[in-house]
């Protein structure tokens, strides 16, 4: 036997040695801890100008679920100061939970419209963005269209779209039950499944990339992935497939589209609430929002900044002015509804 | 072991009268055990707390429109994975012990190494590859002149068959491994045998081979299908619906996290039956073979039988390891100018860190655990294993939730009082730290370490033990003399297999870590969240390559078991 304990054991104590450093946890003065269901990677720059701006440090922690359960069980030893999420229903589901606290900010309520604000500024909204359609410009005539169009029996085995169980379609068949009510959205639901041209999966980039394979000639989507793709250098692929679709904005010509919003809640217990507040007093700045709107492709919230000129060149967005507060109630009815109807068991069952 | 006197079968009625009959437990033992049983307990009593705290309006809706459905496909998935890992751990454990052919001694090692490959790296690069834009279809496109994908058929790995190749090409390893221990060690005679009353190498497979190996097909597929039924990112990636997939729905969508705990419970309960079932339906029957058996001699396959043995070897480890390593090449290969930044070495160094940790920590639990089991000879040993098991049957973000509630909990008692009485705050002390992570590895991966170990055990005959304590030793001197040595593979065995998967863990991870505590699997997963693995490719690769080594090294010991015997 070539191995020995001994050696092994050696090895191991080497690989945990310092493992006795990183125990101790502390947190520094000038820090904001960021709880965020976005990606730190699609954070850093605005994080970066933040810091530059003031000095204070932040830190992230990055999870797809179940941050705001992790701040309820901390209590108030958690370190999260702001929790950083897309989705108003994940927004308003923080503050039913009951870890946030109000933020009363005039620089807050300055630049972001009370309409994208919780009236007790529990949460705030920071970005919107559309839920649009992509269309193939090589099978697709139209120019315009209405989500109530794809229900239409033409688009038989022509349409794609992620889970409807994923936020972002829950979002648009909220809306949809708030404006026509639950019998019509489950109408609607049934007709949408009918015309997919396969199963819902993968997230919405895979979709436009379905319509340049042919696999599909409409899809749900949002408009940043547009951006995405279209300065995708690394894999140039993704500009082709970019290439092969035109951005609908639905419903242009008479409610508006569906958008939903990014947005940031004060953590109740925050250690660092100076610090919080003046990171939320920065993502609302002009200087952050530009910077939203160039980086990331999103619709900046702050009146008189309007979308990056790329965004820009995709169509003008006429939002939905229902409040999201008012759809978010939706939510819970709209992803029993997705299950009701089967949509994620694709076309043919 | 080359002593002849362990085959002898001393009847058991003349030896156990000598060993200690048990008696009254110690305090001391009865601590500890009830320690032990608390730490593994925790989780659980709190889901259930969680769960019965909570109201069930979850299940009318559950049980109407999502259940049925959900319930069946778990139940496909998990009944084709099932066959998928049997046919390929089992046939190519047979081939690689009892046949020779081309490659045979490579196949022995790099059989296991597809084991290094998390499942949604797996998940993510194969529809990569399968896809439209992938080499495959690419290559159909060229040679048959097609533009539009409509224009020919090709199966869609997002589906239910394609989920079961996914999982059964990286998982596999887990059958693989315990099966070929068997082949490798024992049935030579029957094998031989059976070979010279003129028996084909099929017939031999089917009516010998299989039938031996029964046991430890079923242990691997017990860690196969546990490993499939708690995976989020794969089926998420493809689209498939099983339960844990609507445990998730449940909680986010719906925002009932208690409704969420019951369906997670209920799906925890199914698998102890299952286990309950599996234990029965092995029985008693004791497999320990008094020795080891020789390995049987080889069959030469020639011709076309060769080709067969070749490709069924070759198939799992290009799909399960080189179509990652392909994929996740070609993207780091563009991305050199990144390379491996600071951040992706910090994030393997935790990586390495925790999950060494755990390994440690799992091994010497289950080690403590079944020792006191065989010196002791109490049945409480065996059920504390099993419930130690039990850990690897909850979903990664359950177990974490499960974990977070009571341990934030504690912590801020202890930070209330230490103010109350001294005035400092120690604020979160297990759940703020490394601490909670490295308890839910061990909980969630001990079940690896108590069933390598438990084979480890079953192998040494009593006998050993007996004749040991009728020559006078204690039971220490056994545990040291005999035990530990005859145990030293299975150990380093049990510490890799805990590293590797804990390495590929994410789901728990996420949840749990501190701030600025990155590791490989959760930097992947923040680039792969935005479809933009290819930005963290290098740490996909680095998670890879370094489950890579361990798993050689697994293979190795493997290869080294036979060796000694030929």
């Amino acid at each position: 036997m070539s191995f020995s304990l001994k050696r092994a054991a050696k090895l191991l104590a080497l690989m945990t040695g310092a493992l006795g450093a990183t125990l101790p946890h502390t947190i520094a003065a000038e820090t904001v801890n960021i709880y965020s269901y976005r990606q730190a990677d699609l954070l850093k720059p605005l994080l970066d100008g933040f810091t530059a701006k003031t000095g204070i440090q932040t830190k992230v922690l990055f999870a797809k679920k179940g941050l705001d359960q992790r701040i309820l069980s901390e209590g108030q030893n958690s370190p999260a100061d702001v929790l950083m999420t897309v989705d108003i229903g994940r927004l308003d589901a923080a503050r039913a939970l009951g870890v946030t606290q109000p933020v009363k900010s005039n620089v807050v309520a300055d630049n972001i419209p009370a309409a994208f604000r919780d009236p007790d500024g529990h949460w705030i909204g920071l970005t919107s963005r559309a839920r649009i359609i992509y269309a193939s410009r090589e099978r697709v005539a139209q120019d315009t269209i209405t989500y109530e169009e794809l229900a239409d029996p033409k688009w038989k085995g022509r349409l794609c779209t992620r889970s409807g169980q994923h936020v972002y379609t829950l979002g648009l068949v909220a809306s949809i039950v708030a404006h026509k009510g639950e019998d019509a959205a489950r109408t609607w639901l049934e007709g949408v499944k009918a015309n997919l041209a396969r199963k819902p999966t993968g997230n919405d980039r895979a979709q436009v990339k379905a319509i340049y394979a042919g696999e599909c000639d409409i899809a749900l989507g949002n408009t940043y992935y547009m951006g995405k793709m279209e300065t995708n250098d690394k894999e140039p692929e993704q500009k082709e497939w970019a290439k092969s679709v035109k951005l609908l904005f639905p419903n242009a010509n008479d409610r508006g589209t569906h958008v939903n919003l990014s947005g940031v809640v004060m953590a109740k217990h925050a250690p660092n609430p100076q610090a919080a507040l003046a990171l939320i007093e920065y993502l609302s700045s002009e200087e952050a929002q530009k910077l939203y709107g160039a980086a990331n492709f999103e619709y900046p919230l702050k009146p008189g900044i309007g979308p990056d000129e790329r965004t820009a060149s995709w169509g003008t967005l006429k939002p939905d002015t229902l409040s999201l507060a008012e759809i978010a109630k939706h939510r819970k009815r709209a992803s029993e509804l997705v299950d009701e109807v089967g949509l994620d068991e694709g076309p043919g069952a | 072991m080359k002593s002849d006197w362990t085959k002898a079968r001393v009847p058991d009625a003349l030896i156990k009268p000598t060993l200690p009959a048990g008696g009254k437990l110690r305090f001391s033992a009865r601590l500890a055990l009830g320690a032990v049983t608390g730490l593994v307990a925790l989780p659980v009593i709190a889901l259930i707390a969680i769960s019965v705290t909570g109201d069930f309006s979850a299940w009318p809706h559950l049980l109407a429109f999502v259940l049925p459905r959900t319930f069946l496909d778990t139940v496909f998935l998990l009944i084709l994975v099932g066959l998928g890992t049997t046919v390929l751990g089992a046939g190519t454990a047979w081939l690689t012990t009892v046949c020779r052919f081309p490659g045979h001694r490579i196949f022995t090692w790099a059989l296991v190494l597809p084991l290094a490959v998390p499942s949604y790296i797996a998940a993510y690069t194969q529809l990569e590859f399968f896809d439209f834009s992938g080499p495959i279809q690419g290559w159909i496109r060229a040679v048959g002149g097609y533009q539009s994908g409509r224009e020919y058929w090709f199966p869609d790995l997002r589906s239910l068959g394609g989920a079961a190749l996914v999982f059964s090409t990286v998982l596999y390893p887990y059958v693989y491994m315990t099966t070929r221990l068997v082949f490798a060690r024992q049935g030579a005679t029957a094998l031989d045998a059976s070979r010279s009353l003129g028996a084909k190498p099929w017939r031999m497979f089917r009516e010998i081979g299989f039938p031996m190996a029964r046991p430890a097909v079923a242990a691997g597929v017990a860690l196969v299908l546990m490993e499939t039924l708690n995976d989020i990112g794969a089926v998420e990636i493809l689209g498939v619906k099983t339960i844990t997939y609507a445990v998730f729905e449940t909680w986010l969508n719906r925002d009932s996290l208690s409704g969420a705990v019951q369906l997670a419970l209920v799906s925890l309960a199914v698998i102890i039956v299952l286990l309950v079932i599996e234990r029965r339906a092995r029985g008693n029957r004791g497999y320990a073979s008094g020795s080891r058996d020789r390995p049987p001699s080889r069959l030469h396959l020639r011709g076309w039988q060769a080709v067969v043995a070749f490709s069924f070897c070759t198939l799992p480890i290009l799909i399960g390891l080189g179509v990652p390593l392909y994929i996740l090449g070609i993207y780091a290969l563009r991305r050199l100018d990144t390379g491996l930044d600071g951040t992706v070495l910090q994030a393997a160094f935790n990586s390495i860190q925790v999950s060494a940790l755990s390994g440690i920590i799992a091994t010497c639990l289950a080690f403590a655990i079944l020792q006191y089991g065989r010196i002791s000879r109490r049945k409480v040993a065996g059920r504390i294993g099993r419930l130690m098991s039990l850990g690897y049957a909850v979903p990664g973000t359950v177990l974490a939730i499960g974990l977070l509630v009571p341990l934030a909990g504690l912590d801020n008692l202890i930070d209330g009082l230490m103010r109350d009485w001294f005035g400092i705050s120690t604020g979160l002390l297990i759940s703020g730290t490394v601490a909670i992570l490295v308890y839910a590895y061990v909980l969630r991966f001990v079940a690896i370490s108590h069933g390598t170990l438990d084979t480890a055990y079953s192998r040494m005959s009593p006998h050993v033990d007996y004749a040991a304590r009728s020559l006078g030793r204690t039971p220490l001197q056994v545990t040291t003399q005999i035990h530990i040595p005859l145990l030293r593979t299975a150990v380093a065995t049990s510490f890799l297999l805990v590293f590797v998967d804990s390495m590929k863990e994410l789901s728990a991870t996420l949840l749990l870590r501190p701030f600025d505590f990155e590791t490989l699997a959760t930097f992947v997963y923040d680039r792969a969240s935005q479809s933009a693995l290819e930005d963290a490719s290098w740490a996909a690769l680095a998670i890879v390559l370094i489950g890579l080594l361990p798993v050689y090294w697994l293979s190795r010991t493997v290869q080294h078991v036979q060796k000694k015997h030929l």
